[in-house]
Formats: C-alpha cells, structure tokens, sequence
C-alpha cells in the first residue's frame, strides 16, 4: 500500500535548539497512525510542518508520491491537511453552521453567503460524523466534546485526506473519550489518513493501526502497533537518553520544612500529602493535565483546596491567598512567566521589589534607595544583563527578563520555592545556568519543589521525584528506581516491569 | 534630549507655546492675574483627572465621576439649607462621594462587571436620584448661605481656596502614586494583572480603591462647584466626564491601564483649560473649540502610540563602536 502523504528527512531548528533532525512519517488511507514522544520529541513540531506554519530547512513532503510545499497555512489546507488541536481554535462568538465553513462558505450566484447551502453542507457533514448537533447554535454554548464534532466536520469540509489529531482527549471525560474513538473509526472508515499524537500508551494501543516513535527531535522507529509490545514503546520513547551534563548537587538534605497532609481539590487533586525538606530539590513529574500546577498553584494561594493542612516548620499555616503564601514563606515561579510573573511596562527594580515592599518602606513610604539596592543584591546574584535597574523590563531579553522574574522571588526570602517547568522554551545554555542555579539554592538551605515534564531535567537535578497521574500522588521515586522507564510508566499507568 | 523625550515636559512645552502665542495677539492672557483666573477654572478638571487618571491606571476607567460630583453638589446645596454647618458639609461629601466611588468598585471587584458598563449605569443612576430628591427643581444662590458660597474663593496668599484644593491634590496624589506600596499596586494592577496576583496583590481591592479615591475627589469637586457657581441641579457638569477622560488621554494616561502620572492629568487639564479660556479671548467661535478640543485629543494619543513604538523591544543590536 501507498502513503497518502509521506514526510522525508525533515529537519527544523531554532535559536539553539535542533527541534527536528531528518524525520520521516508516513500515513495511509483509512489508517490511524500513533505519533509517540515525550515532551520536547518534535511531536507539536511535525504538526506545524504539516498544516504549514513552519517551513522546514530540510526534507521532503510528498502527497501521492508528488513533492509539495506547504508556504503557508492555507497550501496546506488546499492540498487536504487539517490538524485538529488540543485547545480547538474556533470561534465561540459564531454559530456552528459558521464555524465549520469559515473562509469557504457556499456563496449564492450574487457572491453573499448562502446561509441555507450553509445550513444544509453543515447538517450533512454533522450527521456523516454521527453527531446531532443543531447547526444554529452558539459555539461557546457547547462542551469540548462538542467543539471537537464541530472542528472534525470543518475538517472534512475542505475535503481533507489527511487529518492531524494533537492530543485530542487530553480535556475530554471518559464518556467523551469513548465517543472520540468511535468517531476515528468512522473517519478510517471514509478512507481518511489520521495521525494521532498522544502520550497514553493506552489509546495507542485502543485506536491505532501503526505507530511513530520521535525522541528528542529524531525518528527512532515505525511500525505496525500489532507487532510491538508496551514495553518496546517505552524503550524506544526514552532511550538512553542524552548525556545532559546537570551540576554536582550536594545532596545535603536537612530538617523538613513543608509537610502537605490530606489536600484536596473539588475537581482538580485528591489526596496529596508530601514533605519537603531543607536543601532539598523534589522533582513532581507526570503527564500535561496530571494536576501537578493545579497542587502548586493551591499551595500558593491561588485556589482553595476543600480540604488539607500546610505545615510549615510545625506550624500550621493557612493559605487562602498568594499574600499569606508569601508570608509562609512560599513562593511559586509559574509556568507562563510572561503572563504570570513580568509586569513589563514597570521597571526593574520595581519588579523586583514589588511582593517586598513591605519590608523596604518606612512608616508606609517607599525607599527607593533602599529598593535599589536590594533589587541591586538579586539581579546580580543572578547575572542580570541591564544598563540600568532603571530601565523598563519590556526591554530586556526573554531570558533577563525571566532573572528578573526569579530574583524578585529570591527577594522574599522565601523558605520554599517552587519552579513550574522552569527550563521551558528556553535554550541549552540557559538551561544549565538555571540547573547550576537551583542546585545553588539548594545547597544554600532552600526548599525546591521543580514541576518539570523533561525527564532528563527531573532525574538529573531531583532528590526524589513524586509522579502524579489525574490528580494524584501514584508513586514517590527514590534511588535506584530513579529511571526514566519507572517515570514514563508510572505516568502513563503502567504496572513497572518485573 | 532625554528631558524632550518626556511626555510630561513636552505637553507642559506645548502648553506653554500655546500660551506665548495667544499672548502675541492679546498681551492681557499672560497677565499674573489672568492665569491665575486659567488655573482656578480648571482646578475642578484637575482634580477629577487625577482621581479618573487612578482609575485609568488600574485599567478601569469611571464615567459616573461628572454625575457623582452633581449629586454631591446637591446634597451639599441641599445641607446648606437644612442649616448643617460647613465643615460637616464638607466631610459629608467627600464620604457620600466615596460611597458612590465604593459602589462602583464593588460591582466591578465582586461581581466582576466591566467598569464601563457599571459606571454608565451608575452615571444615569446617580443623576436619577437628583431627580428624585428634588423633582427637578433648582437651588438658586439666594437659597445659599454667604459662607456656603464664599469659601472656595476666599484668598489664601493671593490664590482662592478652589486653586489650594487642586494644588494639596495635586502634591498628596503624586506622593501617594510615587511612593507608597498602594500606589506601587495601581501600577502594577494596570501593568499586568495576572502577575500583580501572582505577587500577592489582590487586584480587584486594589481597583476598588481607585474608584472610591475618585468618588471622593469627585464629591468634593461637587461642593466646589455648587457653591463657586452658586446653583445646583440635575445637570451641572453635563458631559463633563468626557473632559475629564480627554485630560487623562492628552496627558499620557495609557487608556490600557499601568502608564500614567499625576503630573501627566494634570498638565493634560490644564491643556484643556487653556484651550477653552483662550480660544473666546483670540475670538475663536466656539463651534471651532469643540473640534480643536477634539483634534488635540486625537493628537495626543497619536503621539503618545508613537512614543510608545519607539520603547519597544530593541531586535537589533546597536553596532558596536570600538
């Protein structure tokens, strides 16, 4: 059998980073291909190649056995490519009708919209999927599940062949899972060609026909899924993995400082409890959705568990706001530094004093020496590059401007600091100065909690590493158990190998 | 040259330009006791800018302030004639208009309603409630007591008490904004809420202050007012939110929220005060007003977007001279 669409020898880069090194994947009609990889394989990388977003330096893309080029989203549109993504990029405003012919609706013979072929092409190509959604209504009225209906039939639509699934049952309920899978069976059926990108080993093994293997931005092997076993996947997704160098840490590992007993979380976490000890760096790692912010965000005052204790040094500490989390001394380095931590229109020294401004006024008015100098003594611990402590943040770099983000952190003098994916997006030379940098800290007596989904990251820097699947602690990962097969395993719910 | 890239210095450069040239035609404007006169009638504009520049900065913004004041103004006319002293009057709507101001931040920090539609129903609610406290009638002068209506001219060192109020405004508020944690969270708040929270700030309290710091403004502005112009009624100060909104743009208030001074408000009001007491003086129609007015402001905020471009992220390295 021929591949509808073949890719060869693709590779792409970016500022320091090889994100894909001569890959190739092919999908056939009627067959759901499986594209498996950890976090930072390549995976949303080849997506983008695909639907034309990137163009990659290298490699070819042949639909049929003829090469084509996608320079633009709508090349790939055209030549049948459509992606359908985690978080649907449609409109809540429109009906669904709208949605689904957006950019090609049916036009009358005067050139206006022609709302009832509209209508009609939108009914038809619903029922073709199985779904009784009424065309008219608002898309924000309806669930993700429904979105997901609406996004497939704008899909077949534009007459798609091939049709990219990223990651689509990551915010779905198990209900809603079943119904996706059915669904999938009803586009094989119509001879579509379907990637499927997931990290569920489960799923895999449910829906698709063959597998895909990337590791860290390089194909590692293809296949059909009924020839391979679980625990080949796993070999091949974590490898031996790259001889990262992380800093020689201490491991000088004190009194406990922050014990959480019983915390729970209406919808998001249930029983966690974990201790947390002087100088030590805990690893919290496991799948996108497994909880492991939500936990930390609670810790730090920005929802409310239902039920639960904080002790900090034996005291017991209620933390109803991210103001009481600091006085603690919790302090929480969120994932979206740009939305989360930087108030770029402000200048340096003003974020980096801004949640110590108590401690640096007099009487309640402000001292900007005093400011000054203490934004001074953390930027320079951290070797931030600015002319002046004077200037506006929006000016720096991503990589100041996240120091700054880290040093008005330091500023509090927190006990327990806890980084979210603190190495994310950015490159190899800063990585290790933030490695270099957290191992600093925690020799210096901090408490370090690092939510991390790069596994060499979290097995090269943690203590221990607590790994978490939908919404709970599933197992505490010490010395020898220490590998990467034991955390793929334990965060996909697989039982360990004997 | 750093000084010319000032917003500030630049407005007070063009305030100052415009002054010199209606001075050429008309020497009189310039006299001491002219300007004088300038400053005293906007000092009402200017103390509404600096408590709507607050708001703004928070990214709200507050269009009940010119209704605020109005019912405030007619409490105060209406206490006068029940006998209250003044000095009670005095307290009494500074409070009523910080209520009013509560109101406002309430509903936009519990209920989490968009300013602009909460204070657009509160700025016909406020007027309302005129309305029904006094049917529509009027409180005339004669209605007034001597010392209800003297005070905000009485002359202090040669500038009446109206022009103090706008200036202890105006050296209170930039102490406050520049250098206490409070004015430290208005900035923050506006600048990137999400990350203000992050800091242990909590954002909806902190814009609800700023609406109650305006409301008071804005009732105290309402005795001034009553009392200076000796009447009270439904529309006194009609429309003028929209001056006092014009004021914040023209003096760099960024309408997004997070950039803005008091210096900026008030030099914006002031710029609008000029224009209004100069344009009848060169004999300028005042159909003509509205439209220069209304051209400065778009000027000003043009203005304010490309220096705003020039401040964006440097790509491009400067080349090294060595």
């Amino acid at each position: 059998m021929k591949p509808v669409l073949s890719l060869r020898g693709i590779s792409k880069s970016f500022p320091g980073v090889k994100a894909l090194q001569g890959v190739q994947i092919d999908l056939f009609a009627g067959q759901v291909t499986a594209l498996i990889g950890e976090n930072g394989a390549g995976k949303s990388t080849i997506v983008k190649v695909l639907t034309g977003i990137y163009q990659p330096e290298e490699g070819t893309i042949e639909i049929d056995g003829k090469p084509v080029r996608f320079a633009t989203a709508q090349d790939a549109q055209r030549a049948g490519v459509t992606a359908i993504h985690q978080e649907t990029v449609l409109f809540d405003e429109l009906s669904v009708a709208e949605n689904i012919w957006l950019g090609h609706a049916p036009r009358t013979r005067l050139g206006l919209i022609d709302r009832r072929a509209m209508r009609a092409g939108a009914q038809r190509l619903l029922a073709s999927i199985g779904a009784t959604l009424n065309p008219d209504l608002r898309l924000g009225d309806l669930g993700i599940a429904s979105k997901h209906l609406v996004a497939i039939a704008r899909a077949l639509s534009t007459e798609a062949r091939v049709v990219i699934l990223d990651e689509p049952t990551a915010a779905l309920s198990h209900k809603e899972i079943n119904e996706l899978y059915d669904l999938v069976e009803t586009l094989k059926a119509q001879g579509k060609a379907i990637l499927f990108i997931s990290h569920k080993f489960d799923e895999v093994f449910r829906i698709a026909d063959r597998y895909t293997v990337f590791r860290d931005g390089q194909f590692i092997g293809a296949g059909a899924i009924a020839d391979a076993t679980e625990g080949q996947l796993v070999q091949m997704m974590v490898g031996r993995s790259v001889d990262q160098i992380f800093p020689q840490r201490s491991h000088n590992i004190g009194p406990p400082v922050l014990t959480v007993v019983g915390y729970n979380h209406p919808t998001e976490f249930a029983d966690i409890g974990f201790t947390l000890h002087r100088g030590e760096i805990l690893g919290f790692y496991g799948l996108v959705g497994a909880g492991r912010s939500e936990v930390m965000q609670a810790l730090f005052g920005i929802t409310t568990p239902s039920k639960g204790a904080v002790r900090i040094d034996d005291q017991v500490r209620v933390i109803r706001s991210t103001h009481e989390a600091i006085a603690a001394g919790i302090v929480y380095v969120p994932e979206d530094r740009g939305r989360q931590g930087a108030i770029r229109g402000l200048p340096i020294f003003q974020n980096v004093t801004l949640p110590s401004l108590t401690r640096t006024s007099r009487a309640g008015f402000l001292q900007l020496a005093e400011e000054f100098r203490l934004s001074r003594e953390y930027t320079q611990r951290l070797d931030l590059r600015a002319s002046s402590l004077d200037q506006e943040l929006g000016l720096l770099s991503g990589g100041n401007q996240q120091k700054v983000v880290i040093a008005k952190w330091l500023a509090t003098k927190p006990r327990v600091i806890i980084l979210d994916e603190p190495t994310k997006g950015i490159d190899i030379g800063s990585k290790a100065a933030v490695h270099e940098f957290m191992a600093e800290l925690a020799a210096e007596g901090l408490a370090v909690i690092m939510v991390s989904s790069e596994i060499p990251e979290v097995l090269g820097m943690s203590d221990r590493v607590i790994v978490m699947r939908e919404g709970r602690i599933i197992d505490e990962v010490t010395g020898a158990r220490m590998t990467p097969e034991t955390l793929v395993r334990a965060a996909a719910g697989l039982a360990e190998a004997a | 040259m750093t000084l010319l890239k000032n917003r500030e210095v630049l407005l007070a450069l063009a305030i100052l330009l415009l002054v010199i040239l209606v001075a050429a035609r008309f020497p009189a404007f310039v006299q001491p006791g002219n300007l004088v006169n300038v400053f005293n009638d906007t000092s009402p504009l200017i103390l509404l800018a600096i408590g709507q520049m607050i708001v703004i900065l928070t990214k709200c913004i507050d269009l009940s302030v010119a209704a605020n004041l109005a019912l405030c103004g007619m409490v105060a006319a209406l206490m006068n004639g029940a006998g209250v002293p003044l000095p009670v009057i005095l307290l009494l709507v500074v409070a009523l208009g910080g209520v009013l101001g509560a109101v406002n931040g309430l509903l936009v920090w519990k209920l989490g309603i968009p300013s602009i539609v909460v204070t657009l129903g509160t700025m016909t609610i406020y007027r309302g409630i005129i309305f029904l406290m006094t049917n529509g009638a009027w409180v005339n002068a004669h209605q007034m007591t001597d010392a209800f209506k003297a005070l905000p001219r009485t002359l202090i060192a040669g500038l009446p008490v109206m022009s103090w109020v706008a200036i202890v405004a105006i050296a209170l508020f930039t102490v406050l904004l520049t250098r206490t944690p409070l004015g430290r969270a208005f900035y923050a708040v506006g600048g990137n809420p999400h990350a203000a929270v992050y800091t242990g700030i909590n954002v909806g309290r902190t814009q609800f202050v700023a609406f109650v710091i305006a409301g008071a403004l804005a009732g105290l502005t309402g005795y001034l007012w009553v009392a200076r112009y000796a009447v009270a009624y439904v529309d006194i100060a009609d429309g003028f939110e929209l001056s006092v909104v014009a004021a914040c743009v023209i003096g760099g208030v960024a309408i997004a929220g997070g950039a803005g001074s008091v210096a900026g408000a008030v030099l914006g009001a002031l710029f609008l005060g000029v224009i209004n007491n100069a344009l009848p003086v060169v004999g300028i129609s005042p159909f003509w007003q509205l439209a220069i007015s209304g051209s400065a402001i778009v000027v000003a905020v043009a203005f304010n977007s490309s220096l705003n471009r020039k401040t964006g992220r440097i790509i491009l390295k400067p080349v090294e001279t060595k």
